[in-house]
């Protein structure tokens, strides 16, 4: 690098530009926030949802599927499940069988735990899935396998 | 080493380490679930086993970060630590805490645990990364609250040089972000909005500034080259980094719920965020081949210039692969997010952590700029065994990926997930091999520091 190009250039270059690109991202967070209610489909959040939630997160659900795509790889994407299990047409059923049913014991088989979830906790966690499959995701996953 | 009180990074490098261990048996039982499926059920699921796994190795690299800190600051501020007393008190309760916390994952059923914890005071359990009771999270603040105090006085007290300046920025960004580990809003999509506050702002943001300052401290100390030039590099590099990388946290609001406008500002900033990795090459490089001395510490050297190509790579070229929005609406979510993941995580933040060891070890035991010729042997093969593993983990996992993609997301009659998880599952078989071969190792890195101390070794003062 020349002689001319001096640390306190550098050092300029960092501070104004984080500090120039920090406040675009702000501005920027603040623009989304304010379109979020359009797309995150928050009028649908009942009590019922809100502790569909909590179940799903005290009971680590994450740490082995992805919910709208972040999580972990090793079980079925469940951002859309509930279309993908028939929707209006028995989704909601199919979720609350499927977790009362596990682990199903097929030697070899991933395995998911048995929870031991109240009918309240089961109904929650179905609704929360419904809620979570009438976000608007730009259209992901690209198919109904998710 | 120059100051005595630099010897509490003893304590949190061999603390980083044995949590090193840790994470990587616990990875093994994952690759393992991954092609046995019911492999330790009920005993150890793999949920849990995937939290152990990505908690210790957050917490490892804390105690490696911290670790590095106080053996650099000291010396880069020409004074004693503010508090060692304070160092190795805070080191014993984040460990004793971080037990506990792994110890609550093993033992307890995790609703169990959040139930004991009372997450429901206060609800932050259950999401990626961010596994740890409300508990243990209000204990990382204090540690992490205590920690920059005592590095702060330090830097006040002394000189007050660039390559303190930017760690202590990089701490205090880490230190800043987490806070937002604490807002859990009912609606997923604010909650996913700021959770990559932490995670995205962390990685790909605050923990560069942190990378960058212990490659450059360490590159002063190999090369001999002067500090001038090496800290003109340093903020540029990491200037490059936030320009590209703050907005960069786009590409992780392509599917969540939020705008489409995200995949133009996500896909632009993120695809620049390769150059300051390839700019930490040619920093490393470029140093490596102006040395005013031949240190004879040849270890360190290969772990710096190791970090910076493996950051390009994992972080990178990997990271670039899947982050245009076009092609991340097809990837998004499968095994390339993993290769990307072990891949980047060992490149830049496993790796740089081993730099500093490398570096200090030898001086913080007493035996001078290296602890010997035999030493050193095992260190190297124990780099190339890790990284060359590494690899080829990333290389399997990427085919997984790429086959995952087309079986069950662009063919006519896209197969389901379970599916087409068993028609990879040789990918997956070729991956545990190769963490196998990872774990010999580092068998034969942690080797190195039980070889016989160098002849004179006693000159240098042990604490």
């Amino acid at each position: 690098m020349s002689e001319r190009f001096t640390i306190s250039t550098s050092r300029n270059i960092f501070f104004g530009g984080s500090v120039f690109f920090l406040l675009v991202f702000l501005g920027l967070t603040m623009g989304t926030l304010s379109g979020l209610p359009e797309r995150d489909n928050r009028a649908n959040i009942t009590p019922q949802v809100a502790l569909g939630k909590k179940v799903w997160e005290n009971n680590n659900c994450i740490g082995c599927h992805t919910l709208l795509g972040e999580g972990a790889y090793f079980a079925p994407e469940l951002g859309n499940v509930y279309g993908r299990r028939g929707g209006a047409d028995g989704g909601l059923e199919f979720i609350r069988d499927w977790i009362r049913a596990q682990p199903s014991g097929v030697e070899g088989r991933r395995q998911m735990p048995q929870f031991n979830l109240s009918e309240e906790e089961l109904e929650a966690v179905a609704q929360f899935l419904k809620w979570t499959s009438e976000i608007n995701t730009a259209g992901w996953p690209p198919n109904r396998e998710g | 080493m120059h100051y005595q009180s630099q010897a509490v990074a003893r304590l949190y490098f061999i603390g980083a380490l044995g949590l090193f261990v840790g994470q990587i048996l616990f990875g093994l039982i994952l690759g393992t679930q991954y092609v046995i499926g019911d492999f330790l059920f009920p005993a150890i699921p793999f949920n849990v086993a995937r939290m152990v796994h990505t908690n210790l190795l957050i917490v490892w690299l804390l105690f490696g970060f911290m670790g590095a800190a106080y053996y650099l600051v000291p010396e880069e501020a020409e004074t004693e630590l503010y508090s060692p007393l304070l160092a190795k008190l805070l080191f014993w309760v984040f460990l004793v805490a971080g037990a506990l916390t792994v110890l609550g994952y093993l033992l307890v059923p995790y609703a169990g645990l959040a139930r004991l914890t009372m997450n429901d005071v206060l609800p932050t359990m259950g999401r990626e990364f961010l596994e740890q009771p409300t508990i243990t999270k209000i204990g990382i603040v204090i540690v992490a609250l205590g920690f920059l105090f005592n590095i702060g006085m330090t830097i006040l007290q002394g000189r007050k040089t660039s390559i303190n300046i930017v760690l202590m920025t990089g701490l205090v960004g880490l230190a800043v972000m987490f806070l937002f580990s604490f807002y859990n809003p009912d609606n997923l999509v604010l909650d996913k909005y700021f959770w990559w506050w932490v995670v995205h702002l962390w990685v790909e943001g605050v923990w560069e500034l942190i990378l960058g300052a212990i490659l450059a401290f360490v590159l002063i100390k190999v090369t001999g080259v002067d500090r001038e030039v090496i800290e003109k590099w340093l903020y540029l590099i990491i200037a490059v980094t936030l320009i590209t990388g703050i907005l960069g946290t786009g590409h992780h609001y392509y599917w969540i719920g939020t705008q489409e406008y995200w995949q133009w500002i996500g896909s632009v900033f993120s695809a620049l965020e390769p150059i300051p990795f390839f700019m930490m090459v040619l920093f490393a490089f470029n140093m490596i081949n102006k040395r005013r001395r031949n240190h004879p510490n040849k270890a360190a050297a290969l772990w710096a210039m190791g970090t910076a190509v493996m950051a390009f790579l994992g972080a990178g070229v990997w990271g670039f692969m899947h982050t245009l929005a076009p092609i991340n609406y097809l990837t998004h979510g499968t095994q390339i997010t993993a290769a990307h993941g072990h891949m980047a995580f060992y490149g830049a933040y496993v790796m740089i952590v081993l730099t500093i060891i490398s570096y200090a070890m030898p001086h913080l035991r007493g035996h001078g700029p290296t602890s010997g010729d035999q030493s050193q042997v095992l260190e190297m093969w124990g780099f190339w065994l890790m990284t060359v593993s590494m690899v080829f983990i990333t290389l399997f996992l990427t085919g997984a990926g790429i086959l995952q993609v087309y079986l069950q997301r662009m063919g006519e009659t896209p197969g389901s997930f379970m599916d087409v998880q068993e028609k990879i599952a040789f990918f997956y078989w070729l991956r545990l091999f190769s963490g196998l071969v990872f774990m010999g190792g580092l068998v034969t890195y942690l080797a190195s520091f039980f070889t016989k101390a160098p002849a004179g070794a006693a000159a240098e003062v042990s604490a």
